[in-house]
């Protein structure tokens, strides 16, 4: 057993850590902080400024990449170093769709003019990438899906209605599954994964307001939607696995685990300037219970993914326990986002940043916390609700 | 980073699960429960046979050399067969302060016994009003001449009814709860002046209460210096606690895995009940628990112990989460065996009962809570730096 790391390991952390210093630009960390704290709509060139400088940057935009498609192919120990590292340095987090999920599809199962196309423009950030896989009638129930594509001739007709599209208003692409075949047997049989520009005529995107303001996701109509033939990924018919293989590929750093304890660093420095009964907050030993709860929550979970890592480093590749991962990261988060939400008391109320009013009330520290309290509600529920990951669980790995 | 053991510990490893395969199956251990003397002196051979005594000495007394992680993976094997003969007492408490105290002479003589299987020994250390502050000590120790004279009473001892020696903390300066003016003194269990009052515990091991009346002690059987002893005792239990949490890991796995096999076979209503989605969602969140709790004893074990804020940092996280798994996954365990939870013949509730009574041992939850939070929340200062917040 050994949880140190090597020199190696402790070279290139050196060499991460110098690289964000000198290259994270002072204007993108102002401009998001600033729109953070009014609860405002980060703009695309905020999202995706860190993602187009790493992308210069031996393919560090793409830690997981083989270097093959210009990627980094860090090992799983870089990764998790690299990841930890942008975190402590809050850095912009990359967007997955392109990076984490369609890329490693394209390259996996594309054809060559396929991975051509898209690989250099999400490698290097310039193409926006979004996902289109729940609808309105399919959340947990994936492969119930409606979206419909015909093929004519040179083209597949798409008809349809896809939902919580996120950040699909800046997206230059979407990634799809649709029906192809509705009579096949099984439903997960009939789909397929089709990559569809979102520029096409009959594409049509409407934002979804959440609960706290913010514009995250969006419903995308399909009408009549002309897709070339090219754009199928694979084979038809065979979405479902493609699609699989995605959510199994990439759940490094799922867990959020590094920005988990930068979220309870800040509080503890919230809570030591707040006061309650004559005392510093962080003196309540109520409050201070509670955030030492959520550490010590966050200390195992981080010994958790340094186990899948290790198993990950030695070929063993991370199983349904990234499902693990997910429920109890998401758990943690959710904590941490009430926690720093309480720790400012009335000044939990200000709803700023709305058109009625854009000026700052309160400490600096506080705006915008309840915001991100009810904006966090989405974390159990996404990418699988901690219900389904549950079920994962109980089928792949207690058997049930 | 790897969390693989090496060779040696591979073969610890499966030294000590064959052990309990061979010679701790269930009716083997209901009998030694529940013997007059509560633990079978053949095993203890066996464990000297093995080598199993001298895992965490010093190589120059006949020990292994081994540390927390190889005391791990005995302890956690341990659990699995819910061992009851005296090892964590004798090896790893008593066994921890004769080494960090002892002498030369009194190491050469007594580590050696310890490795061969021929002296046991136990810690008297609580008493009735300390609970677990190891500083309370109310215990007196009185010179007088060349002995030192003890008086006072000693709370549930474990394995002090099997052992030949007692190490006792008593008060030789500074008031009831100074830490410093704490003596060790290592002494017969047959000693005039001591009076052992056996019983079983709730868990099916043994403890005593030792009552101290006039109990004399030569010069020669202090362990360690006088008036210093605190920093060693709290250190041993520490390293102890380490211990105790692998013991505990090793039975939530059986209490997880047993129960997910029951749920899997009971049949209710026409079917397993394990096809419940309410059974099979409890059934992860006790996985869960389990995973979050070898992976803070993963982080206990591989901290650096020797810098002492570390290690009572990482031990009280340790007791402390894995305190909170130990009731989950627990209860968990009795409520979905149903009737068979409850009753005294099916093992899972003796597993329930002895990690309910580790989750108290060395202080519970809430005791080591409170260490965590007093070593982590103090000196912070809200004018380090200009708090600018964003949470995501």
């Amino acid at each position: 057993m050994d949880t140190a790391f090597s020199n190696e390991d402790l070279k290139f952390q050196n060499e991460i850590r110098d690289f964000i210093k000198t290259n994270y630009p002072q204007e993108l960390r102002d401009s998001i902080n600033s729109k953070r704290k009014l609860g405002k709509e980060l703009s695309r060139e905020d999202l995706t400024a860190w993602h187009k400088i790493l992308g210069k940057h031996n393919g560090w935009s793409a830690p997981s990449w083989p270097k093959q498609y210009g990627g980094a192919e860090f090992t799983p120990t870089q990764k998790y170093i690299f990841e930890q590292e942008c975190a402590k340095a809050e850095c912009q987090y990359i967007m997955p769709f392109g990076i984490n999920m369609v890329g490693p599809v394209i390259y996996t199962f594309g054809n060559e003019e396929q991975k051509a196309q898209h690989l250099p423009g999400i490698l290097s950030g310039e193409v926006f990438w979004c996902q289109g896989y729940s609808e309105p009638g399919s959340g947990s129930d994936l492969a119930s899906l409606k979206t419909s594509a015909v093929k004519e001739g040179d083209y597949y007709i798409v008809n349809g209605q896809k939902t919580w599209t996120t950040m699909a208003q800046y997206a230059d692409w979407i990634f799809c599954l649709v029906r192809t075949n509705p009579e096949a047997e099984k439903p997960q049989q009939g789909i397929s994964f089709l990559l569809i520009d979102m520029k096409t005529p009959g594409v049509t995107v409407r934002p979804i307001k959440l609960m706290d303001g913010s514009h995250e996701v969006n419903e995308t109509w399909f009408d009549n939607v002309k897709v070339p033939v090219e754009n199928l990924i694979g084979q038809e018919n065979m979405g479902w696995t493609y699609a699989k293989f995605l959510l199994a590929h990439e759940r490094s750093g799922i867990a959020g685990v590094a920005r988990s304890k930068k979220a309870i660093e800040r509080i503890k420095q919230i809570a030591s300037s707040e006061m309650s009964y004559g005392e510093p907050l962080i003196q309540d030993p109520a409050f201070k219970a509670k955030i030492a709860a959520a550490e010590l929550e966050l200390s195992a979970l981080e010994y958790t993914e340094l186990r899948t890592l290790a198993k990950d480093s030695a070929g063993k590749g991370p199983g349904p326990e990234s499902s693990l991962l997910k429920i109890k990261g998401t758990d943690i988060q959710q904590a941490v986002t009430e926690l720093a939400m309480e720790a400012v008391g009335y000044y939990a109320n200000p709803h700023l940043g709305t058109t009625l009013s854009n000026e700052y009330v309160g400490p600096d520290y506080a705006t915008n916390l309840s915001g991100t309290y009810f904006n966090f509600r989405k974390a159990s529920i996404y990418g699988g609700s901690n219900e389904i990951q549950r079920n994962i669980i109980a089928k792949m790995v207690l058997g049930l | 980073m790897n969390f693989d053991y090496t060779e040696e510990q591979t073969l610890l490893d499966n030294m000590v699960t064959s052990f309990v395969r061979d010679n701790y199956d269930w009716d083997t251990r209901c009998n030694i429960v529940k013997s007059e003397e509560g633990w079978k002196e053949e095993n203890w051979k066996q464990f000297a046979d093995l080598g199993l005594l001298g895992v965490p000495f010093d190589e120059a007394y006949g020990g292994l050399g081994g540390k927390s992680a190889d005391l791990m993976i005995v302890m956690e094997q341990f659990g699995k067969g819910l061992v009851v003969e005296p090892y964590l007492p004798t090896v790893i408490l008593a066994g921890g302060l004769i080494s960090k105290l002892g002498s030369e002479e009194q190491k050469n003589s007594i580590i050696p016994k310890i490795i061969s299987g021929n002296v046991r020994c136990a810690f008297a250390y609580a008493e009735p009003q300390s609970r677990f502050d190891l500083n309370d000590v109310k215990t007196s120790a009185l010179l007088n001449g060349d002995d030192y004279v003890l008086n006072g009473f000693k709370s549930v001892v474990f394995g002090a009814g099997m052992a030949s020696h007692l190490i006792i903390s008593a008060r030789t300066d500074g008031d009831q709860r100074s830490e410093s003016g704490i003596t060790l003194f290592i002494v017969d269990t047959k000693s005039d002046g001591l009076t052992l009052q056996n019983y079983p515990t709730i868990d099916e091991y043994r403890a005593s209460e030792v009552i101290i009346e006039n109990l004399k002690v030569s010069k020669d059987n202090v362990l360690g210096e006088v008036n210093m002893a605190y920093d060693a005792i709290e250190e041993i239990v520490d390293i102890s606690t380490i211990a105790a949490c692998s013991e505990a890991v090793g039975i939530l796995q059986v209490l997880k895995d047993s129960t997910t096999e029951y749920c899997k076979n009971r049949k209710q209503f026409g079917q397993s009940i394990a096809k419940n989605q309410v059974i099979q969602h409890r059934l992860v969140d006790m996985m869960i628990e389990y995973e979050q709790a070898k992976s803070i004893l993963y982080m206990a074990v591989t901290a650096d112990l020797s810098n002492s804020d570390e290690r009572r940092k990482a031990v009280s996280a340790a007791k402390a989460r894995i305190g909170k798994a130990i009731k989950f996954v627990g209860e968990s365990a009795i409520q979905l065996h149903g009737g068979m939870g409850v009753v005294d013949e099916y093992m899972v509730s003796h597993y329930f009962k002895r990690a309910t009574m580790i989750g108290v041992l060395f202080g519970n939850t809430d005791y080591h809570m409170k260490r965590y939070m007093t070593l982590t929340q103090s000196g912070i200062s809200s004018s380090d730096e200009a708090i600018s917040v964003s949470v995501t």
